[in-house]
């Protein structure tokens, strides 16, 4: 009977999670197609969400694409197909690595900061505060950092796939001895603009689940600190959950087998 | 004449998980006057208040502000209704990332098409009926708890509501404060000539602003009436309460 118990308990937690969550989300899109957007607020979001996130997204898409490039690289010479590392580097950092390290990143510092900021105004009641004033939080408060982080990830994304490249050119070059120009034009013949477009089409899909996420997990907050570090936690475990599964989804749908 | 009732709580019974909340609760709260609820902690009081704004719905009973039942109102029509009635938090809830000013000036933003220049001159106006205009440009975090729940009223009335609800307005301060505080609620009420409910534990300020008062206890309100009618009230409960007794028929 406990382990019905259990499932039945999960399975309703796990139902009542993707229902807020979906609820969310199309209440905060009612907003955006009816233009009741606080344009102010959600360009200082992109700066506080976006901008201030540039610099750890470009460290870790620089080791990225720097460890792709020593793994593969001197094999490849090994086996007489240096000119090709160029094109694995990029085929990995467009259509993979780039969008979802980047979404992971974000989903780290962004998702936990939005909702640790939602959590403790939860609170301290300033969400209340809110509603009690006839401010819907959703439209007040999530779909700034929802669109701020739908419009940027995209952008880092493009950030880390050229960050990604070069860093593996350049280790290409240092210890594989791969020329400059040959590993670029090996990448450019792997990699066309549709291929670019879909690793983005997987970056607005990530920017959207880590901001609703964090915004989900902060506007259910229960209880004290404790509650909004439980809060911070579930962000930042269920985006990077979601964003894998995502992932692989899109890259079924997009790329098919090609 | 009677007096006309401007929310009326209509046999409510709210549980929140297991716990009987509320039950057979009724009230009316009669316009023009200040209503002060008292009770013992965790009776819930709050939860009135939250009721009568409309951000908690009874499981049973009904909720009128003015003619509208807001247990069957629109989701738009309880965003419109709270914008007649301001709830003034415990602990202010004043958004921690924006100034004091900014702040007040929140709900005319949002919900006016005024000038920058008028809704400064509105705030500053809320502010001063607090006794704090200098401080519109600091941030919540740099004043005093009992500066916070002033400016937490100066927003509450920034837009001329027909109805203050005062959470705990003088829980955690000093008597001075206390004092001033207490004032500011009766001059404002004269101000607004508007309607108020204040909960509160502070039985001096109760005496000194309330019209009438009401005693909830175990969910209902057990004693209504004013300030003279509920301290001759014969009930044991209400008479252990106002004397602050150990001894008495409510269960310590």
């Amino acid at each position: 009977m406990k382990i019905l118990e259990r499932t039945g308990g999960a399975t309703l937690g796990f139902l009542e999670y993707t229902g807020g969550l979906f609820s969310l989300a199309g209440e905060s899109a009612g907003f955006i197609f009816r233009f009741r957007i606080r344009f102010g607020e959600t360009i200082s979001q992109c700066y506080l969400l976006g901008v201030q996130s540039l610099s750890i997204v470009l460290l870790t898409s620089l080791f990225t694409g720097m460890v792709i490039s020593l793994e593969s690289a001197m094999q490849a010479v090994q086996f007489g197909v240096g000119n090709l590392v160029g094109g694995a580097v990029a085929y990995a950092s467009v259509r993979e690595l780039g969008p979802m390290l980047t979404a992971v990143v974000v989903a780290g510092r962004v998702g936990a900061a939005i909702a640790a900021e939602l959590g403790s105004m939860v609170v301290t009641e300033q969400i209340e505060a809110l509603r009690s004033m006839g401010l819907e939080p959703a439209r007040f408060l999530v779909v700034p950092r929802l669109l701020a982080v739908v419009v940027m990830l995209p952008l880092l994304t493009i950030f880390a796939d050229v960050v990604s490249i070069m860093g593996g050119a350049w280790i290409a070059q240092s210890y594989a001895h791969i020329a400059f120009d040959s590993f670029i034009s090996s990448a450019r013949q792997q990699i066309g603009v549709d291929d670019v477009m879909k690793g983005l089409v997987k970056a607005v899909v990530f920017g959207m689940i880590v901001a609703l996420v964090g915004a989900y997990q902060g506007l259910s907050t229960r209880g004290g600190a404790a509650g909004v570090g439980k809060s911070t936690t579930g962000a930042v475990v269920n985006s990077i959950i979601l964003i894998f599964i995502a992932n692989f989804i899109l890259s079924l749908v997009l790329f098919g087998g090609s | 004449m009677a007096n006309k009732v401007y929310a009326r709580l209509d046999d409510i019974d709210l549980s929140f998980s297991d716990r009987v909340v509320l039950k057979n609760c009724s009230l009316d709260i009669v316009e023009g006057a200040i209503t002060c609820i008292i009770g013992l902690s965790g009776a819930g009081k709050s939860t009135i208040l939250r009721l009568i704004d409309g951000l908690v719905l009874p499981d049973s009973g009904h909720v009128y502000i003015g003619d509208r039942d807001l247990c069957h109102a629109s989701q738009r029509q309880l965003y419109e209704t709270r914008r007649k009635i301001s709830l003034s938090f415990q602990f202010a809830a004043l958004l921690d990332s924006m100034s004091v000013g900014e702040n007040v000036a929140l709900p005319l933003r949002e919900h006016t098409k005024l000038s920058d220049g008028e809704i400064r001159r509105i705030v500053m106006d809320a502010l001063e009926s607090v006794g704090l205009s200098h401080t519109y440009d600091n941030l919540p975090s740099e004043l005093s708890g009992g500066m916070l729940k002033r400016a937490g009223f100066a927003r509450a009335i920034v837009m001329r509501p027909d109805l203050i609800l005062y959470d705990e307005p003088t829980t955690g301060l000093d008597p001075i404060v206390t004092h001033l505080i207490t004032d500011t609620i009766v001059q404002l009420r004269a101000k607004l000539n508007g309607t108020a409910v204040v909960i509160s534990h502070d039985l001096q300020s109760i005496y000194m602003m309330a019209d009438y008062v009401a005693m909830l206890f175990e969910g209902a309100i057990i004693a209504y009436g004013t300030v003279d009618e509920v301290r001759k009230s014969p009930n044991p409960l209400v008479q252990q309460f106002l004397r602050g007794s150990e001894v008495g028929p409510i269960p310590i």
